[in-house]
């Protein structure tokens, strides 16, 4: 069977470098190269952040519900809040896109998890709050090898 | 997050160590701001050779510093930058302000 995590964790700032290190973790079992680690842990970063700064808006109290599973050669992560959720996210997605513009944020979330992971979609949940979920496909390593060595 | 400010000559090379995210990005833009002031520098160049993580939060960061600055007779500089953060610092285009600099 293959394997899987679910994690809740209030939703505050300073759980933002927890929440990508437990699934950089996890994603450990696939082998992954240090620049897919940094390419995951940015992708969750940007989701949790999301939901601390926009899900649950001025410290408003919450949880991040954080799930991830194996998916043959990929990694699956499923980010969700049962905050405010997003009134169009159509235009959240676009880059540069922010509500917050007093507050030196970049706009560049969406289009971060989007160019660093090889799928995004995001949704807002039935009773409220917002799901994000993201696939990337990390090499198999040792199976790349093995054929470089057969062709050569 | 710890910041070490090394000023010489007209240059303010500003070192990040550690990680840089939505939990750490106010208390360094104070810091840098009051550094940044304080120095009268007119090259500031952020060393990012120990940054070991940064998100989106940092741009955030950085082009506010470039705003709140642009005004004044300082220029902005990138340098050594890890493969990960190097790749949102381009997606971004912060490097049409802030271009790379190489440093010995």
């Amino acid at each position: 069977m293959e394997n899987s995590i679910k994690v809740i964790l209030p939703a505050i700032s300073r759980n933002e470098a927890l929440a990508r290190s437990i699934v950089a973790f996890f994603a450990v079992e696939l082998d992954p190269t240090i620049d897919e680690l940094g390419d995951i842990k940015t992708a969750v970063s940007e989701a949790v952040t999301n939901c601390i700064v926009h899900g649950y808006p001025d410290g408003r109290p919450g949880d991040i519900e954080i799930y991830a599973d194996i998916r043959g050669d990929a990694i699956h992560i499923e980010i969700s809040d049962s905050g405010v959720g997003i009134a169009d996210i159509e235009a959240a997605r676009r880059p540069f896109f922010t509500t917050a513009q007093g507050e030196e944020r970049s706009g560049m979330g969406f289009t971060i998890m989007e160019t660093f992971m090889d799928l995004l979609a995001v949704e807002n949940r039935e009773g409220g709050g917002l799901k994000v979920t993201m696939e990337k496909s990390l090499r198999r390593k040792i199976g790349v090898q093995s054929a470089d060595a057969s062709a050569g | 997050m710890e910041i070490l400010y090394d000023r010489s000559e007209n240059t303010m090379r500003i070192t990040l160590f550690g990680e840089l995210d939505e939990s750490s990005a106010e208390s360094v833009r104070n810091s840098l701001d009051r550094n940044i002031v304080l120095s009268d520098a007119a090259r500031v160049i952020f060393d990012f050779s120990r940054l070991s993580f940064m998100d989106s939060s940092g741009i955030g960061v950085l082009v506010g510093r470039y705003k709140k600055f642009s005004g004044r007779p300082v220029s902005f500089f990138i340098s050594s930058p890890n493969p990960t953060v190097d790749k949102i610092l381009k997606l971004s285009g912060i490097y049409t302000i802030m271009p790379v600099v190489e440093t010995a």
